[in-house]
């Protein structure tokens, strides 16, 4: 009879934290130095939510990323993404949880001997799609990106505006539930930022969470969603529809 | 794993070899070179070997027996020596023949001599297949009732046992360096290569492929590397090889009782499959291993 209570309780509590596409409690992580990089970080995140999270260089956002992806475990804490529990999930699994997540990158990270095609196609066939399904699937994701007509160029031929759109198109075509955007318009110009956020904004209409890493202060503002505001590893500010906070 | 996976990954494999020609060219130049070397090492020790085991087959010991033995008696203790391990051959001499043969090297100093003065000197020549055996051999034989004496070359066969114990120590000290080298510069060759690509290994794990996934293009690329990194330098050899033979028949025939070589295909069918082997083997753990560091995001 206890153990059935227990065995309630343990779903209870699962299924609490799973109702959140992301959900971190108490998290805590140092760099290998001792440093504290996060400390007692709480973070909710519902599906279909647009959240920035901002800070200047070293305030914690990359590990943060880190976390999410799987990429270094928490020292102590709970961190459940996509009814993934991070801190206990196999090595073997990790693979098939990522499977959850688009990802963008600041330098688009494309591979660079593959056409735009391939790029894309890529993640599918790592998710073991059919080539019938790939042939179908990759072009219409191109078509939504606005890169329809250079499915054969090289990543070198493309502006970087261009290379953050691929890099998109390879995060959605799996139809992720999240998509985590690491200072995705970094290295961008106002034109190509302004272009990159509207897609995102688009994305999220169509139900994916994104999560928009940065310390862009204009876009921050401009967009007017929920900022999280980090600084020096701790959760100091976040709002409904807020703006860029600076250090002083 | 989708057989579609499986061919997908095949063909990324032999893409890379093409796509990375710098990578390529350097990992079949080393294991090349390091399997020439192995195989030039090899192709001289077995023949080397395959001479002292020639000159050893020469060695005999000669029994003689007691006067007045039967025929009879002295062709079962023939037949008792010929059965044993150690014994390759057993060649009968009369004592016709022994004389026939000794008033040839006499010559001149022969003629007049009517009567055969090596009346009693019927005897059988031992040939070892092991020369290392031949003291416990002559112990042996020197224990048979009817045996009178027993002549042997107790230094020519303790030399031939330590050449060929040298050679084998000595070859099997070689191989081993030249494959520690091998397995060193070429895991060096993969380590470099791999390390350039490190971000293409990075951005497949963020996307969510399995070590499997990252790991098989790579093998496969080590393993076709490793195939035509040692194909290369067998084909070369093999010519190599059949020139050298000709050379050594042409210009030193003189010393063809000495320098027995073996024929091209007794050294390639163990040389062949060995090198493949170990090109592929070399290939797939080189690569295997080199990857696996990578696979930790």
């Amino acid at each position: 009879m206890a153990k059935d209570t227990k065995k309630k309780r343990k779903v209870k509590a699962n299924s609490n934290v799973e109702k959140y596409a992301i959900c971190l409690e108490n998290i805590n992580k140092s760099y290998e130095d001792g440093v504290p990089a996060l400390t007692d970080v709480n973070l909710k995140i519902t599906p279909g939510e647009f959240v920035f999270i901002a800070g200047e260089t070293g305030s914690g956002k990359s590990t943060l990323i880190k976390l999410l992806l799987r990429e270094i475990k928490a020292d102590s804490g709970n961190i459940n993404v996509c009814g993934y529990d991070l801190m206990r999930i196999k090595r073997r699994n990790v693979p098939k949880f990522r499977r959850n997540l688009g990802v963008v990158f600041q330098n688009f990270r494309l591979l660079k001997e593959r056409n735009v095609y391939d790029n894309v196609a890529f993640a599918q066939r790592i998710i073991q799609k059919s080539e019938r399904e790939i042939r179908k699937n990759v072009p219409s994701i191109l078509s939504a990106v606005g890169l329809a007509g250079k499915y054969k160029a090289k990543p070198k031929q493309l502006s970087g505006g261009e290379q953050q759109r691929v890099a998109l198109a390879r995060a959605l075509v799996n139809k992720p539930s999240i998509l985590l955007a690491d200072e995705p318009t970094g290295n961008l110009d106002p034109k190509n930022t302004t272009e990159i956020m509207h897609l995102l904004e688009k994305i999220n209409e169509n139900g994916t969470t994104v999560v928009v890493v940065t310390h862009n202060r204009e876009i921050v503002n401009l967009m007017q969603r929920r900022v999280i505001t980090l600084r020096k590893g701790v959760i100091v500010s976040d709002e409904e529809k807020g703006g860029y906070i600076d250090e002083d | 794993m989708k057989i579609s996976t499986f061919f997908y990954t095949l063909r990324q494999g032999i893409i890379n070899v093409f796509r990375n020609k710098w990578f390529t060219l350097a990992s079949l130049a080393t294991i090349s070179a390091c399997l020439f070397i192995f195989g030039l090492a090899y192709s001289l020790l077995v023949n080397f070997q395959h001479m002292i085991k020639t000159a050893e087959e020469g060695v005999s010991i000669t029994v003689f027996y007691d006067e007045g033995l039967p025929q009879e008696e002295i062709d079962l203790i023939g037949a008792q020596i010929g059965a044993r391990t150690e014994v390759s051959r057993v060649v009968f001499v009369s004592a016709d023949e022994a004389w026939a043969e000794f008033s040839a090297e006499l010559g001149e100093a022969a003629e007049g001599i009517t009567e055969n003065p090596l009346v009693n000197s019927a005897n059988h020549e031992i040939y070892l297949s092991d020369v290392s055996a031949q003291t416990q051999l002559v112990k042996y034989i020197e224990q048979i009732e009817g045996v009178r004496k027993v002549n042997q070359s107790e230094f020519t066969a303790n030399l031939f046992t330590g050449v060929n114990s040298l050679v084998t120590y000595v070859s099997i000290g070689m191989i081993a360096i030249l494959l520690s080298v091998s397995v060193f510069l070429i895991s060096n060759t993969v380590t470099i290569g791999i390390s350039v690509r490190k971000e293409e290994i990075t951005v497949m794990k963020y996307i969510g492929a399995t070590d499997f996934f990252v790991r098989a293009p790579f093998v496969f690329e080590g393993i076709i590397i490793g195939l035509i990194g040692s194909a290369l330098p067998l084909v070369l050899l093999y010519y190599i090889y059949e020139v050298a033979l000709k050379f050594l028949a042409d210009k030193f025939a003189f010393l063809s009782n000495l320098l027995v070589t073996l024929p091209v295909w007794d050294v390639f069918t163990v040389l062949i499959p060995v090198s493949l082997a170990i090109g592929v083997g070399i290939g797939f753990f080189g690569s295997f291993f080199t990857v696996r560091k990578h696979l930790k995001v």
